[in-house]
């Protein structure tokens, strides 16, 4: 009999009323990557957290290389070998990457040396890694980060190593350095679990896949047997079409637009560094760039969120430069942000959905008291049309999976009506189906002639989704390539720096635009048509 | 008194007078360090106060009244954290509490033993022996300051101690380095393995001891004079500002309990001052008592205002975690 890292059998987990786990069997072969798959919601984070001993099973056993063993805490998976590097890092920012190991070694002495950095630097590049042991996590960026949190599943002799979506944050160079180090971890005789949304990464780094569905085991699948369109089946329950519809609508002049913008960041340091670029109703403008590079600065600046520090951002021929957060807003520019830890902004956790729909339009009720009725009115139909999965409108917003809390504020944002849609990271963590249904209600509303400014992290999606393409690197515009003209490589250079293509020429820059306060078409006779033209001419170039 | 003798009293007077302070603030490092916010310090270094002077005088030994106030204080500090780490209940609301029931228990013990016959600590001659100033050779043989900074009693040394080898469990030792982890982020802490509930629980109580003798220390500051006001008389609100004040360090925390007692005695000691050096701090005699005693108050709210102002990141030693509780499962 073949010999298993893992055997889960028959576990049940239940939260209050809500089955998270129900009846799931779950096998691990030795030197094997299994990928786990399921919608958010489907329970996978909750069985992962089982076998790191933050949750205990309500019923059903676990066995590890053949021995049952009953999980009670971390600390007892620690010592089965177990590691898990969890979706939001376990780390503590104040402390050193060494010190973030040293905390968690069993028998560390009492006195603290200097050497443990040297020691901590050794056992890194034993594992193959380039790690500065006195870097403070505060200064790391995510990469950096969840290497840190390899290396320390590694040094505490995990034979069992679960990754929770280690992708969802990474670029595409980032995600083939995880898959080499963890081929490499495989050969030497690691069994590794991953979960991760993106089929086209499951396909290339599993061995098998194990499929959940609402809480509930489907089958195990081997990668080499199946295909992205069966996962997805699988998966959902149902066909799927795994096409990004990009519809072609008869595009406005520039609903907004952002000349020489530049913002600092909360440090003090620039974030956004004379920043140009156009959004016309009607079309999708990516915002392309490694995790930082002045994304979450450039949303906060349109929003009226973050004063700017000089530059100009015109709406509709209006300055809005200056402008409180409300004016913006009722000028028609949603702006919803998904930050990393997904509930950091927008959404009140602990309020209901309807509470959090409220926040939004409270102001539009007559009289002092707040409208409950149609406040819930629209959460039911934001349930409805994004399939929320929730208990009732009635339940506090953490409560519900990730995925679904995500889907509550596109969907209130596009309640208002607005002309303008900021979005950042709408699909961050979502699953397949959710996502198509995020991409679906952004199609819709550009088929309205809505301007969307969409800041993303999936490559492949942005360019079947957007019609033009911004990236960012360090804050500076490196340019604005046509989607359908682009190439995942070509963007991939810019973001890191190696190809600018606003060296050659002034880019982003419209020249129809109709705002009032100051004069600059005198010198720039060309139409937008042609502005554009040139645009997409010099990404050709590079091709 | 002559001159020199008038600024020796008065170096004395900054650190007799406000030792305490240390006691409680180095406590309260320890506590807050593990993620937990006490705001009982009044209340711990009263029940310290009365249990260590009473059990003290009775057995007529100046260590165990220190014992006892560490016991005492350490039983506020397991009241605490069985009620905030074990049940989840709300630190800020559970600390007041505790400071409310610390100060009913000294005025119903305290009034108690007063209706039975209260122990004059005059009468206990190996706690006022033990409590006498003690001489550090030759460095207490400095002119003016010798005798102001290096005579002073068992628990002033005591209390140095306490708060530099505090520092140094802090900053030097793998088990600071675990207390630290969990007042940052408990969830990091607990999924290496730290037991984060045992380790509260013993920093708590640890701290909540700290404070305890402070207390004790305080009763024999008074003399052991049982009236209506109670001996800690705002020393632990004071101190809960000086962790602030001390970035979270108790090696600052010294010097940040020296600033403030400097100000301090400016209001006990300041018209000998004047007497003294009429033409230099004559204008002292003329502040109304009143702003004195608003005096250290008034610069615990500057305090609070000026280090809230310029944080770089990474230099705060306030934990991140603090006043959070932790619960495993919460999603």
């Amino acid at each position: 009999m073949e010999q298993y890292a893992i055997q889960m059998k028959g576990i049940t987990k239940t939260f209050g009323s809500v089955v998270a786990n129900s009846n799931i069997n779950l096998t691990l072969k030795q030197g094997e990557i299994l990928a786990l798959l399921g919608e958010n919601g489907s329970g996978k984070t909750t069985l992962m957290n089982m076998l790191s001993g933050i949750y205990k099973p309500d019923s059903g056993s676990i066995s590890i290389f053949g021995k049952e063993v009953s999980i009670n805490s971390p600390e007892d998976s620690k010592k089965l070998g177990i590691g898990m590097v969890h979706q939001h890092f376990k780390l503590v920012d104040v402390f050193s990457a060494a010190d973030n190991i040293w905390m968690g070694k069993e028998k560390p002495g009492l006195v603290l040396k200097k050497s443990r950095y040297a020691r901590i630097r050794e056992i890194a590049s034993k594992f193959g890694f380039d790690l500065d042991p006195e870097k403070k996590v505060y200064n790391m960026a995510v990469s950096e980060k969840q290497t840190l949190e390899i290396i320390k599943v590694l040094y505490y002799g995990a034979k069992i190593i679960i990754l929770d979506e280690p992708t969802a944050v990474l670029t595409v160079q980032e995600i083939k350095k995880l898959f080499d180090v963890l081929r490499k971890m495989k050969q030497e005789g690691h069994s590794i679990i991953i979960i991760t949304h993106k089929l086209n990464e499951v396909m290339e780094i599993s061995d098998r896949v194990a499929i959940l569905r609402k809480g509930e085991y489907i089958t195990t699948v081997e990668t080499s047997k199946t295909n992205e369109n069966a996962l997805t089946e699988q998966m959902v329950g149902r066909k799927v079409d795994l096409n990004i519809d990009r519809p072609t609508v008869d595009k406005t002049s520039p609903l907004l637009e952002v000349r020489d913008l530049s913002i600092l960041n909360d440090e003090g340091s620039v974030a956004i560094d004379k920043v140009n670029f156009y959004i016309r109703g009607g079309e999708i403008l990516g915002v392309a760039g490694i995790a930082g590079c002045g994304q979450k600065e450039l949303c906060e600046a349109i929003a009226g969120l973050r004063p700017i520090q000089s530059g100009q951002m015109i709406h509709k021929g209006d300055n809005i430069v200056g402008l409180s957060p409300k004016a913006i807003t009722e000028k028609g520019i949603s702006m919803s942000f998904i930050p990393e830890d997904r509930l950091g902004m927008g959404l009140a956790p602990s309020m209901s959905i309807t509470d959090n729909m409220l926040l939004k339009n409270y102001r539009d009720a007559k009289g002092p008291f707040i409208d409950r009725k149609r406040g819930r009115a629209e959460a039911e139909q934001v349930i409805k049309s994004l399939e929320v999965v929730t208990p009732s409108t009635e339940t506090p917003v953490r409560r519900l999976s990730g995925g679904n809390v995500q889907k509550v504020l596109p969907g209130r944002e596009i309640k208002s009506g607005p002309n303008v849609i900021i979005t950042a990271y709408p699909v961050r963590g979502l699953d397949i189906n959710s996502s198509y249904t995020i991409y679906d209600i952004l199609n819709k509303q550009k088929l309205n002639g809505v301007g969307i400014l969409f800041v993303g992290e999936d490559l492949d999606v942005m360019l079947s989704l957007c019609d033009k393409i911004m990236v960012l690197c360090h804050g500076k515009l490196m340019g604005v390539v046509h989607a359908h003209k682009a190439t995942k490589e070509m963007l991939g250079l810019m973001m890191t720096g190696s190809l600018d293509l606003t060296k050659e020429k002034s880019h982003g820059i419209a020249k129809d635009t109709l705002f009032k306060d100051v004069l600059v078409s005198a010198d720039a006779p060309e139409t937008a048509a042609q502005a554009e033209e040139e645009i997409s001419n010099s990404g050709d170039k590079e091709e | 008194m002559n001159k020199a003798e008038v600024i020796t009293s008065f170096i004395h007077n900054i650190i007799v007078f406000n030792i305490p302070l240390l006691y409680g603030t180095v406590g309260e490092i320890m506590v807050e360090k593990s993620g937990s916010l006490n705001l009982g310090v009044e209340g711990t270094m009263a029940v310290g106060a009365i249990f260590g002077y009473i059990v003290g005088c009775y057995a007529n030994s100046l260590g165990v009244g220190i014992l006892t106030a560490f016991l005492a204080g350490a039983l506020c500090g397991l009241l605490f954290a069985l009620l905030t780490v074990s049940l989840q209940a709300n630190q800020n609301i559970t600390g007041l509490t505790l400071t409310t029931f610390g100060l009913g228990v000294y005025f119903f013990v305290g009034n108690g033993v007063k209706a039975t016959g209260w122990p004059v600590m005059g009468d206990y001659s190996s706690i006022q022996n033990g409590f006498a100033d003690i001489d550090i050779p030759l460095l207490s043989d400095i002119p003016i300051i010798g005798k102001g900074l290096f005579s002073h009693n068992l628990l002033v040394y005591l209390g140095i101690i306490i708060a530099i080898a505090a520092w140094w469990y802090l900053k030097h030792t793998a088990p600071g380095l675990r207390l630290r982890s969990i007042g940052e982020n408990p969830a990091a802490a607990d999924s290496v393995g730290i037991n984060v509930k045992l380790m509260k629980y013993l920093h708590i109580c640890l701290g909540c001891g700290i404070m305890g003798i402070g207390g004790y220390y305080m009763s024999l500051n008074m003399s052991g004079s049982f009236n209506s006001s109670c001996w800690i008389n705002g020393y632990g609100w004071i101190a809960v500002a000086l962790v602030i004040f001390a970035n979270w360090n108790p090696a600052l925390a010294i010097i940040g309990t020296f600033v403030f007692g400097f100000f301090n005695t400016l209001r006990v000691s300041g018209g000998s001052l004047a007497a003294a050096f009429p033409e230099v701090f004559g204008w002292l005699a003329h502040i109304p008592t009143q702003l004195y005693q608003a005096l250290p108050f008034i610069i615990t709210a500057i305090v609070l205002v000026v280090t809230s102002i310029k944080n770089k990141r990474g230099s705060s030693g306030l934990p991140a975690a603090l006043g959070l509780n932790y619960y495993r499962e919460e999603r």
